[in-house]
């Protein structure tokens, strides 16, 4: 199994249809501490990916297939899971260069840029109840994994369960940051649309990776 | 060619009609509207920014202006996206929408540089802050400087003032308050008209001076005596309205 340019291509659409799938439930999140568009915009986007990659045909590179993405986010969803989104693969489209398949440290690499591009456009740090909570999580767990001579699948799998623990874990949060933070104590109680959003993305990725072993 | 514009809003009304505003006192500064989604609904769009650098900056840079949260992240996603080459000129400015752009636009329209243009943005933004601070009225250098008010005149050259009623049926309304300020632009004086700098189309525009009241200038610097003339020559014209 190879993390290449075809495992890229998946995992965007399998993002997708995860996005289309549970675009009611995002937007229901969204509803209870947000604008309750968070479903629609990133449906949108994601299908806006996958008409953009059909289009073009299947980049060489996953650094490629990240960049397209990239942009048409940036461009499609809208709110500001757009620039977000946008810039985590933006980055993560930089950390993986001209690469034709991620290895552990190239992917490990990938996520941490991931991560940190969302961190520099949002200014949010862990426990502002945001998608921070699911990709801190997750790069720790990819870190801690490939230490441990993890393979790739091994380390994505590892990333995807702990977003989604990361995810649990934003309900008791208050939130700090975005429009949820305009609840203050109310934003209390609920799961974290974004992190949500994350945690179904590293999830797509892992299975993509299944896929093509 | 003057540094350019770009207004990013959620909305492309909003951003049009911007664009429109500021276009009336700076007309010859290119300004781009970058407002709602690629499909027109409301949000922001990457490409729409990206085209609107593209279209405005002729090598002399572009401003960046934006309105609420995820516009902001949208356009500093865009100025990451732009080649090294280009990124160094174009800046994005923190400053209120409509402010900011209207300063931006009267700052390019007089060959300010792309810092300048910013700096003229983002010091829009103190306009409408209470009295006081930063914000309040200018008092000629004795606010801020080392000489105490009961001490000697500050030794910064001639000093001249002038007042007049203003006669164009609108008063000092947005167009002839962005003619005033570049007006004084370019002249090494400090201006103060009613209490305000007279170089800041935002801080005129705050007077609100209407048909019949009176607009006194004090002036300070070696250009002190011809800014009055200046001036005073626009007040009893009409700013070329009557």
């Amino acid at each position: 199994m190879e993390l290449n340019a075809a495992w890229a291509d998946q995992w965007m659409r399998l993002s997708a249809a995860a996005l289309s799938e549970n675009r009611q439930r995002l937007t229901t999140l969204d509803r209870e501490i947000g604008d309750a568009d968070h479903g629609e915009n990133m449906d949108r986007g994601f299908g806006a990916v996958v008409e953009k990659l059909d289009a073009d045909g299947v980049p060489e590179t996953p650094g490629a297939v990240f960049k397209t993405t990239a942009m048409t986010l940036m461009s499609k969803v809208g709110g500001a899971a757009g620039p977000l989104y946008g810039t985590a693969f933006l980055r993560a489209s930089t950390a993986a260069g001209a690469a034709p398949a991620l290895g552990p440290a190239e992917l490990v690499a990938v996520l941490t840029a991931a991560r940190d591009g969302i961190v520099a456009r949002g200014k949010a740090e862990p426990g502002d109840k945001t998608m921070i909570d699911a990709w801190t999580p997750a790069v720790d767990a990819a870190v801690t994994a490939e230490a441990a001579g993890a393979a790739p699948l091994e380390i994505l799998t590892a990333a995807a369960n702990a977003a989604e623990a990361g995810l649990a874990g934003t309900e008791p949060l208050v939130a700090r940051k975005g429009r949820a933070s305009y609840l203050g104590e109310r934003s209390a109680g609920h799961l974290d649309p974004g992190a949500a959003s994350t945690a179904l993305i590293l999830q797509a990725a892992v299975s993509a990776a299944e896929e093509a072993a | 060619m003057s540094v350019g514009l770009v207004v990013v809003s959620h909305s492309r009304k909003l951003a049009e009609g911007v664009c429109e505003l500021a276009a009336q006192m700076a007309a010859d500064v290119s300004i781009a509207a970058a407002g709602g989604t690629d499909d027109d609904g409301i949000g922001t769009s990457l490409e729409k920014i990206m085209a609107g650098i593209a279209a405005t900056d002729s090598g002399e840079g572009t401003v960046l202006l934006t309105d609420l949260g995820s516009a902001v992240m949208t356009a500093e996603s865009a100025l990451e996206f732009l080649d090294p080459e280009q990124q160094p000129r174009v800046r994005m400015a923190d400053a209120p929408l409509v402010e900011g752009t209207v300063a931006a636009a009267v700052a390019a329209q007089t060959g300010r540089n792309v810092a300048e243009v910013t700096a003229a943005a983002e010091s829009a933004g103190a306009s409408y802050a209470p009295d006081g601070d930063a914000a309040g009225p200018v008092s000629g250098g004795t606010a801020d400087s080392a000489p105490s008010a009961d001490g000697p005149e500050p030794a910064a050259g001639d000093t001249a003032s002038g007042a007049w009623t203003l006669v164009n049926p609108m008063g000092l309304h947005a167009r002839p308050a962005a003619a005033v300020a570049q007006l004084l632009a370019d002249l090494d004086a400090e201006i103060i008209i009613n209490g305000v700098d007279g170089k800041s189309v935002m801080m005129l525009m705050t007077l609100g001076l209407r048909p019949g009241e009176t607009l006194s200038a004090t002036a300070t610097g070696p250009d002190a005596a011809r800014a009055v003339e200046l001036l005073g020559e626009q007040v009893r014209n009409g700013f070329g309205e009557i």
